[in-house]
């Protein structure tokens, strides 16, 4: 638990850091007046790729769960392409996604409460319908 | 994937009008982030999951029970990302920064991101830190189609005039 706050803490400082948690930055990124958000998407991809490379060839599991080191791989379907559909009118909308609006929180951004509320409203709305439907509701938890 | 290979080659300066330096410090910190939970315990940190296993604290539904056991780590998390954008703010920020964007714009588009981060598997930081970090080509479609579709979106919405 320490570990994952402390790996929050990096996180959260670095959307900070790159301006992210900033919508007005993630707008004009979207507008296409400044592409330096590319290097954030990037530059945390790299490092990512890297330690998801390396560290199973290093050790079998890790040390704090036992959890052995994967990769995060999700199988490929229609929905992935309808909720990133969904998912990019959003974000081009308000230059908000789930990660930038937690730290847009924590650098005294409190109007960004609205946006918070919404996502919990989406997901809690589609959650509820799929529940419902069902198919999905045997899916394997990820 | 964005068409402006040849004008970056006539004038490339003129997109970052705020350098790379502070994006890619960022970028940095946000895989460092990823990368310490990940040596640690093997797990793959996104974003996005935080909502729906936050909401299984006060729903049954079924979508949300299944990450009851990851939920109180999420939560842990999260308020890690609270508090990591705070310390860059106290070091970095004169006081509190808070957005112009109307909040109809946040809550609607808040709205969508909830939507369609969970229809879709994924955020920016599932698909595109962690899933393209794991060269999943799922994370690479879910990425190509949220940045274009966020792309023409925000193109259309300033067309209409709607600033900030």
């Amino acid at each position: 638990m320490p570990l994952v706050f402390a790996g929050g803490l990096l996180f959260g400082f670095g959307l900070g850091f790159s301006h992210m948690a900033r919508p007005e930055v993630v707008l004009s990124f979207l507008y296409l007046d400044d592409l330096g958000l590319v290097f954030v998407m990037f530059g945390a991809a790299a490092v990512t790729a890297a330690t998801f490379f390396v560290v199973p060839r290093l050790r079998e599991r890790a040390p704090l769960t036992g959890g052995s080191y994967g990769r995060r791989l999700k199988p490929f379907d229609r929905k992935v392409v309808v909720g990133g559909g969904v998912f990019g009118v959003g974000w081009g909308l308000s230059g908000i996604c789930p990660g930038s609006a937690y730290a847009s929180l924590g650098i005294g951004n409190y109007p960004m409460l609205a946006g918070i509320i919404g996502m919990f409203l989406g997901a809690y709305v589609q959650g509820v319908w799929r529940s419902k439907t069902s198919a999905d509701a045997v899916e394997a938890p990820d | 994937m964005l068409d402006v290979t040849a004008p970056l080659l006539v004038d490339i300066e003129a997109f970052f009008p705020h350098g790379v330096y502070r994006y890619a410090v960022g970028g940095l910190f946000v895989g460092l982030g990823v990368a310490v939970i990940y040596v640690g315990t093997g797990i793959i940190a996104g974003a996005s999951t935080f909502l729906e296993s936050t909401l299984s604290y006060v729903s049954g539904a079924s979508r949300f029970r299944r990450y009851r056991p990851s939920r109180d780590w999420r939560v842990v998390f999260t308020l890690g990302i609270v508090l990591g954008a705070t310390v860059y703010a106290v070091v970095y920020q004169d006081g509190a920064w808070t957005t112009d964007v109307q909040v109809w714009r946040l809550f609607v588009g808040g709205f969508l991101v909830g939507v369609g981060t969970r229809v879709g598997k994924g955020c920016t930081s599932g698909h595109g830190v962690c899933g393209v970090g794991s060269a999943s080509r799922t994370s690479f479609v879910g990425v190509v189609v949220f940045l274009l579709v966020a792309i023409g979106t925000a193109q259309m919405t300033m067309a209409l005039g709607v600033r900030p």
